[in-house]
């Protein structure tokens, strides 16, 4: 998601930021390729409108042609704007009624209300510890109710009994009295798919909501949705006054254009998004973190956060210490490849990170790929710790033994540990010199001291400032983002200035093709 | 935009107790609406958008560069996506310039660019009857309506008189082969399927065996929805395909990929990565029942020339039709419609 966005507009302002001094008219020409960008995204056109005249107008004020870095200011005004369009404050769920409270989902057919509605409750039951009563009012779509079933099995959710031919108000009634009886804190209503214009069925909403009068109406809207978005969230707005919206499909490679709609449009803010199939794929709608995703800067607040999940802090701060020293073994790049697999893969964090957009390319033609990290895992693996420990002793027959312990050729097995030891190099570069080492200035930099695995404060600390007005191509305070050991071997990622000897460092098998 | 009658004879038909829908769709509507109607009727709402849109614009002025950004304006908000709306309302500038023209004119001039890019790609579905089973492997996102639009095809061809066999590989989504399994059953249509998170290459497999030993003319597999640009799902997309081949040498014979019609410009992409994957032989579009939409279907036929088989103007299981380009180009430039958008506009 946003990618593409992403990419359109980085490219936009590179050309803005290069200059010294810029024209108005040059600020003009970068807004109408920013239209046009935003257009190609499918953001709505009135939208851009607004959104391309308010740019216009604060860059205007801010006297950006007089200003010392022009171009980085017009990016700050778009950045603002964009969060503004946003919507600025995050909006959870809202809880805050008498129990039970009813939760109705509404949307189109085909948007994933009801595999939204599953996700939902598994994260008001999970994270919020309350006991959620999931109802299919979809009497339209064959086998629904029962999908509503199935999936209210696999999280773990009660979901109402099915009585066959029971029309979707009633259903609604019997949920909320249910819900009543049994003592539930939440009651999730999941609607059948219904177009806008259509008359009765906009109606039978309408009926439901009185009956079973919602806390929330949440709004469930494909994140792919071109210029209709609009039309379709005012209908239902005036219909059923909504209170929020949940995005789905956001893992596709759309352009966010109906996210930056939405809440322009409605005013109703974004609450959740659907970022997967897994049931736990459901995050809360950060405005900021979204500008930052779109201006090409990376989601680098998701992927601390992301890395701080995944990460064994200890072995972090094992590694972290390791390396400080100067130290890189086969144990530590095997324990680097195995937390790659956990935080997402390559291709995971390679999203994530500020600046990629534009190398993507460039990996392509590396040919990396996840496959690659588990083949050499499996070649280390096949080691003896010692072996692991030591490379040095592996001699002919040792590696005959790991290539035949692990399904590779020898030749592969010398490719690992010829990267192997470019790798420690690396390290000891960067680790070993006297307190000025790379990494530590890194550290430093970011305000957390010595190169010990932060505390969950620090990560706090570092999210917001991360969060907060981090300048595009701050490219050395990735590897200092706390898994150290998860990151640190690419401490300067091409494109982001600097060596760019992360992909020849990290790339045995994709080189010599 | 069915009316309320209707409503009530898909809702019995759908939690009646299966029976023939083909009879049953008969009953339901005595006077069949014409398939010009239900396109008007479906697609209005945005020709009614780009009409009124033209009018403001044309009644007013002169043709000049103000005007005809305007107009791409009008175009990109029907979905066209930019470099179709550029040259479009680059032909209505060419040698009208600082001329005043008129609204008819305009939409005149939209439904020939429409229509000019939109007849090549269409092409009726065509069944190869010395294919036995004929084999259709339908592709698409999630929620884009690849079960619906199944049982749809299934429905016109049962009552065609072919023996038609469903085959439910949709083995992720939680009662996905159960909604198939309910559509079979009113249809008559047997249907081959396997436990959820089954491996769907291997059912296709069974399902191709199958439809070969009950002697189906036609197969229609359904697939799970899957993002374009999840690797591992379309690696998954491929491996069916592969192991089609392996049930019989020339299968799939159609690869139909099915595109919601609210999607805007990423339909582009959607078509792109299946075309690589499962080598994409058609298009359907469904859910063109809403408002303004229906616009990226010309920049999808200038970049790729697919033929465009149907277009999906309902729920019902007969809403479905084949695509024409003069009428899909003409009720989205709002000709012929013109007393009914008056009507409204009014």
């Amino acid at each position: 998601m946003f990618e593409g966005l992403s990419d359109k507009l980085s490219g936009i302002f590179d050309k803005l930021t290069r200059r010294g001094a810029l024209s108005e008219a040059d600020v003009a020409e970068a807004l109408r390729e920013v239209r046009r960008a935003l257009l190609e995204a499918d953001v709505a056109l009135d939208v851009v409108r607004t959104f391309t005249d308010s740019v216009q107008a604060k860059a205007v004020g801010a006297n950006v042609v007089k200003s010392v870095s022009p171009g980085q200011m017009v990016v700050k005004i778009v950045n603002d704007v964009l969060v503004e369009t946003l919507g600025s404050t995050a909006q959870p769920i809202d809880l805050d009624a008498a129990p039970p409270v009813a939760i109705m989902l509404v949307g189109l057919q085909g948007a994933g209300k009801t595999t939204t509605a599953a996700k939902i409750a598994k994260r008001l039951k999970e994270r919020h510890g309350k006991r959620v009563l999931m109802a299919s009012l979809d009497v339209k779509r064959p086998a629904a109710q029962e999908q509503l079933a199935i999936l209210g099995r696999q999280v773990e959710v009660d979901t109402l009994s099915i009585v066959p031919g029971q029309d979707p108000v009633k259903i609604a009634k019997r949920a909320e009295e249910t819900a009543r009886r049994e003592g539930y804190d939440v009651v999730l209503l999941d609607t059948a798919g219904r177009t806008h214009i259509d008359e009765p069925l906009m109606e039978e909403m309408a009926q439901i909501k009185a009956v079973s009068k919602p806390h929330e109406i949440l709004l469930v809207v494909d994140a792919l949705t071109g210029q209709d978005a609009v039309n379709l969230a005012k209908n239902f707005d005036d219909r059923v006054g909504l209170t929020g919206i949940v995005l789905t499909r956001v893992d596709g490679d759309g352009r966010g254009g109906a996210a930056l709609s939405m809440r322009a449009v409605t005013g109703k803010p974004i609450k959740l998004i659907a970022t997967g199939e897994k049931m736990d794929a459901l995050d809360e709608f950060s405005p900021q973190r979204i500008a930052n995703r779109i201006l090409g800067m990376g989601d680098i607040v998701a992927l601390v956060e992301k890395a701080a999940a995944a990460v064994d802090q200890e072995q972090a701060q094992r590694a972290a210490e390791r390396m400080a020293k100067g130290k890189f073994d086969l144990q530590d790049l095997a324990d680097q490849l195995a937390m790659m697999e956990k935080v997402g893969g390559f291709g995971g964090i390679m999203g994530l990170l500020p600046g990629v957009a534009k190398m993507k390319e460039q990996i392509a033609s590396a040919n990396i790929d996840d496959k690659m990290f588990k083949r050499q895992r499996a070649i280390i693996l096949s080691m003896t710790p010692k072996e692991r420990r030591n490379p040095d002793i592996l001699k002919a027959s040792r590696k005959r033994r790991i290539a035949a312990g692990s399904g590779a050729k020898v030749e592969e097995i010398n490719k690992l540990l010829k990267q192997h030891r470019q790798m420690a190099d690396m390290m000891k570069a960067m680790g070993g010199g006297k307190g000025g080492g790379m990494m530590a200035k890194a550290a430093q930099m970011m305000g957390m001291g010595g190169m010990q695995a932060p505390s969950p404060e620090q990560l706090a600390q570092l999210q917001k400032k991360m969060g907060g007005a981090l300048p595009p191509g701050a490219g050395p305070s990735i590897p200092a983002a706390p898994p150290a050991s998860a990151f640190s071997a690419k401490p300067t990622l091409p494109g982001l200035g600097g060596g760019g000897g992360f992909l020849s460092g990290l790339n045995p098998f994709g080189k010599k093709k | 935009m069915s009316e309320a009658e209707e409503k009530k004879g898909l809702f019995a038909r759908l939690f009646g107790r299966g029976g023939t829908p083909a009879a049953e769709a008969g009953a339901d509507r005595p006077k069949k609406r014409s398939w010009w109607e239900r396109l008007t009727g479906g697609l209005s709402r945005s020709s009614q958008a780009i009409v009124q849109g033209i009018s403001d614009l044309f009644s007013k002025r002169k043709l000049d560069a103000l005007t005809l950004e305007e107009l791409e304006d009008v175009l990109i908000r029907a979905d066209l996506g930019v470099a179709a709306a550029q040259r479009i309302a680059g032909k209505v500038g060419a040698a009208r310039y600082e001329k005043t023209i008129g609204p008819d004119e305009v939409r005149a001039i939209l439904a020939e660019e429409v229509e000019s890019v939109l007849e090549p790609v269409a092409r009726p579905f065509e069944i190869d009857e010395t294919k036995k089973p004929f084999i259709v492997l339908v592709v698409g996102v999630n929620g884009s309506g690849k079960t619906t639009t199944i049982a749809k095809l299934a429905a016109k061809w049962t009552g065609e008189g072919k023996k038609v066999m469903l085959a439910a590989g949709d083995t992720f989504r939680a009662a996905a082969v159960e909604q198939l399994r309910i559509w079979g059953e009113r249809l008559n249509s047997p249907v081959c399927y396997a436990p959820e998170g089954a491996d769907a290459a291997g059912l296709a497999f069974d399902a191709i065996k199958s439809a070969r030993e009950r002697g189906s003319d036609i197969l229609l597999m359904d697939t799970a929805g899957r993002l374009q640009n999840r690797t591992e799902l379309m690696a998954e997309l491929a491996k069916i395909v592969r192991v089609m081949k392996k049930a019989e040498p020339d299968a799939p014979h159609a690869v139909l990929l099915v595109l919601d019609a609210t999607v805007g410009q990423n339909a582009i992409a959607q078509v792109d990565a299946f075309e690589r994957t499962a080598g994409v032989t058609g298009l359907v579009m469904t859910k063109l029942d809403g408002t303004a939409r229906g616009g990226i279907l010309v920049a999808i036929a200038e970049k790729y020339g697919l033929p465009i088989h149907f277009i999906g103007v309902g729920e019902g299981s007969d809403d479905l039709e084949p695509f024409t380009a003069r009428d899909f180009a003409r009720a989205i430039a709002g000709l012929d419609s013109d007393a009914e958008a008056d009507e409204q506009n009014a």
